[in-house]
C-alpha cells in the first residue's frame, strides 16, 4: 500500500503514456490485418498483402507525394519568413513592435477553423482557383508564428557577447552572422523547421477547406472514412512512425557522441 | 514606416556616407519583416475583413452575394446553433481539465522521475505526432468499437452505467456517444498539454524541494505550495493550447460522434462546404473566434501570466 502511495505519480504517468500511445499499437496491429467488408475496423486474420504492395490502393500514394511536396515548400518558406522576422524582432528596435508581436501571436490564438474559413472568403472573393497553390499558402501562413516561437526563444537565450567578441576581432557583419550567429540559432531554426514540417503535413481543417479537388494525404484518409479505410493506410502510418522514431533516435545518438567528443 | 525619417538626412550633406549607412542600417529590421508581416496581411488580416464582409452579405449562390449590413444573420446564426456552441465549449473544456489531469503526472514523472529514461519517454510523447492524427483517431473507433475489450470492461465495472447516468453514453455503447468525442479531443491534444507542463516543471530548481521538506512540509504540501505554483506557466499555456483548437475542432466529433455531438466546427465546415451558405458560416466562425478570444484574455488576465508570447 505504501508501494503504491509513493509510485502513484509514476503509474498515473504510465497510464497517461499507455493511453498516448494505444493507438499506434492498434494503426501497427491493424496493418497486418485482411478485413473481410471495406472498413478495417475488426480484426479479421494475420496477412502481409498490403505491406507487400503499399501502393495498391488508388489515388493514395500520390496524396502522399503531394502532402511530402507541399510540406517541403511549406517548410521551406516559413522558415525563411519566420527566421527573418525572429532576428528582426530580437535584434532590432522599431515602431510597431507590439503591433508585429500581436500580429505573429494571433494566428496561434485562433481556432484553426476560423482562419480557414477566412481563407476560403478570400479565396471565392477573388475568384481564385482553389488547388496546389492555395493550400501552399495557407501552410505557410499558420506555420509562420511557429517558426517565429522558436527562433526567438532560441535567438534571445542567445549570449550577445559572442558577436561583439566577432567584431571585435575585425569579423565583418556577414561574417559574423554566418559565422556566429547562424549556427549558434540553427538549433531553433531547426526546430521552428522540423514543427512547420510536421504542421503542413499533417494539416487537415485549413486544407479540407482550401484544397478544392486537389487530395492531400490527411484529405485521402478523411475521404476513407467515408468511402472505406484501405489497410495500406495503416501501413504508411506505421512506416511513418518506425521511420520518425529511427530519426530521432539516430540523432540522438549522433548527439550524445558529440557531446563524448568534446574535449573535456 | 521610415519615410518621416529619410528626408531630413537627405537634405544634410554634411557627412553623407555615415547617414546613408545610419539610413541602411534603420531599414535593416524593415527589410527583416517586410516579406513575412505582408504574408500574413495578405492571407490572414485581409482573409478577416473579407469574411467580416461576408458575414453581412446576403444573396444566394445563383445571383450573387451583396453587403446589405444584414447583422441579423448573427441573431439568428446564435438562436439558431447555441446548442452546438455550447456543445464546443463543455466538450472543449471537460478534454482541457481531463488533459491537465492527465498530463501533469506524466510530465512529472518525465521532469523529475525518469532519470535516463527521460528522453526515451520525451521521444514516446511527441511519437504518436508522427502517424497522421486522422489515422489515430481512426483507431479509436477500433479500440471503441462495441462488444470490444474495452467496453465490455468498462460495463463489467459499471463505469458506463456512470456515465450514461451523466448522459455521456448511452446503454452498452461508447462510440457514437459524447464520451467517445472527449475521449478523441483529451487523446489528441494532450502532447499539446504535457509539453508546456514539462518545460516549467523541469526548470524548477528540486533543491527547491528539498527545501520545503527541510521545513517539514509533507509531500503533498510541498506540491501545493511549491511545485504547482511554479508549474503555473506550463498550465497556462498547456490548457490554452488544448483548449483554443479543441473548440473548433470538428474531426472528432464527426469520426467518433453522432449527429448528436455535432460541435461548431461541424456546423461551420459544412455551411461552407456543402450548404454553401456562406454569410450564415462567415458569421458563425466570428462569433466563435469572439468567444474564444473573451475567454482566452479573461483567463491569461486572472491566471496572471501575461509575458506568454
Amino acid at each position: 500500500m505504501r508501494w503504491l502511495r509513493r509510485n502513484l505519480v509514476v503509474i498515473a504517468g504510465l497510464g497517461t503514456l499507455a493511453y498516448m500511445i494505444l493507438p499506434n499499437l492498434v494503426v501497427t496491429v491493424f496493418s497486418f490485418n485482411n478485413p473481410t467488408g471495406r472498413f478495417n475496423y475488426a480484426w479479421q486474420e494475420f496477412s502481409l498483402d498490403a505491406w507487400k504492395d503499399p501502393c495498391g490502393v488508388a489515388d493514395m500514394c500520390g496524396s502522399l507525394a503531394l502532402s511530402l511536396q507541399l510540406a517541403l515548400w511549406a517548410t521551406i518558406g516559413a522558415t525563411v519568413l519566420g527566421t527573418a522576422i525572429a532576428f528582426a524582432l530580437v535584434r532590432y528596435r522599431f515602431r510597431a513592435r507590439g503591433a508585429v508581436n500581436s500580429l505573429i501571436f494571433l494566428p496561434m490564438a485562433m481556432p484553426e477553423i476560423v482562419m480557414a474559413a477566412s481563407l476560403l472568403a478570400l479565396f471565392l472573393n477573388m475568384g481564385i482557383q482553389l488547388g496546389f497553390w492555395t493550400i501552399l499558402i495557407a501552410h505557410v501562413m499558420f506555420c509562420l508564428s511557429f517558426v517565429v516561437a522558436a527562433v526567438k526563444a532560441r535567438v534571445l537565450s542567445m549570449d550577445p557577447r559572442l558577436e561583439e567578441a566577432a567584431r571585435d576581432l575585425y569579423a565583418g557583419p556577414v561574417q559574423t552572422f554566418v559565422r556566429v550567429t547562424l549556427p549558434i540559432a540553427a538549433p531553433g531554426i531547426a526546430a521552428g523547421a522540423l514543427l512547420s514540417f510536421a504542421l503542413s503535413f499533417d494539416d487537415f481543417i485549413i486544407t479540407n477547406f482550401n484544397s478544392g479537388n486537389t487530395v492531400t494525404f490527411p484529405m485521402f484518409v478523411w475521404g476513407s472514412a467515408q468511402r472505406g479505410t484501405p489497410v495500406q493506410i495503416n501501413v504508411i502510418g506505421t512506416a511513418m512512425f518506425v521511420i520518425a522514431v529511427l530519426v530521432v533516435l539516430a540523432g540522438q545518438m549522433v548527439g550524445n557522441r558529440r557531446k563524448n567528443a568534446q574535449p573535456k | 514606416m521610415t519615410a518621416t525619417a529619410a528626408p531630413p538626412q537627405a537634405v544634410a550633406p554634411a557627412e553623407p556616407p555615415v547617414h546613408k549607412a545610419s539610413l541602411r542600417k534603420r531599414l535593416v529590421p524593415y527589410w527583416l519583416l517586410l516579406p513575412g508581416i505582408l504574408w500574413l496581411l495578405v492571407f490572414f488580416v485581409l482573409p478577416m475583413l473579407y469574411q467580416a464582409s461576408t458575414s453581412v452579405q446576403t444573396g444566394s449562390l445563383e445571383e450573387g452575394f451583396k453587403v446589405t449590413w444584414h447583422f441579423q444573420t448573427y441573431w439568428d446564426a446564435l438562436t439558431e446553433y447555441y446548442p452546438q456552441f455550447l456543445r464546443s465549449l463543455l466538450y472543449a473544456a471537460t478534454a482541457t481539465v481531463l488533459c491537465l489531469l492527465l498530463g501533469y503526472p506524466l510530465a512529472y514523472l518525465i521532469a523529475f522521475k525518469a532519470g535516463r529514461w527521460r528522453n526515451l519517454l520525451l521521444v514516446l510523447v511527441i511519437a504518436p505526432f508522427f502517424t497522421s492524427f486522422l489515422i489515430r483517431t481512426l483507431a479509436w473507433k477500433t479500440i471503441l468499437a462495441d462488444g470490444g475489450p474495452v467496453v465490455d470492461v468498462l460495463n463489467t465495472l459499471h463505469v458506463l452505467d456512470v456515465t450514461s447516468w451523466l448522459g455521456m453514453t448511452e446503454g452498452e455503447r461508447v462510440l457514437a456517444t459524447p464520451l467517445a468525442v472527449v475521449c478523441g479531443l483529451t487523446y489528441n491534444f494532450l502532447p499539446f498539454m504535457i509539453l508546456p507542463l514539462y518545460t516549467s516543471l523541469e526548470r524548477i530548481d528540486t533543491r527547491l524541494h528539498e527545501a520545503a521538506g527541510d521545513l517539514y512540509a509533507r509531500p503533498s504540501t510541498t506540491f501545493r505550495k511549491v511545485t504547482f505554483p511554479l508549474s503555473m506557466p506550463g498550465v497556462v499555456s498547456g490548457t490554452l493550447l488544448t483548449f483554443i483548437p479543441a473548440s473548433g475542432d470538428y474531426v472528432n466529433a464527426e469520426l467518433l460522434g453522432s449527429t448528436d455531438t455535432r460541435m461548431i466546427g461541424n456546423v461551420i465546415q459544412s455551411q461552407y462546404l456543402r450548404i454553401l451558405d456562406y454569410p450564415t458560416a462567415a458569421a458563425l466562425s466570428f462569433i466563435l473566434m469572439a468567444i474564444v478570444l473573451i475567454m482566452v484574455t479573461v483567463y491569461i488576465r486572472r491566471a496572471g501570466t501575461e509575458d506568454l508570447v
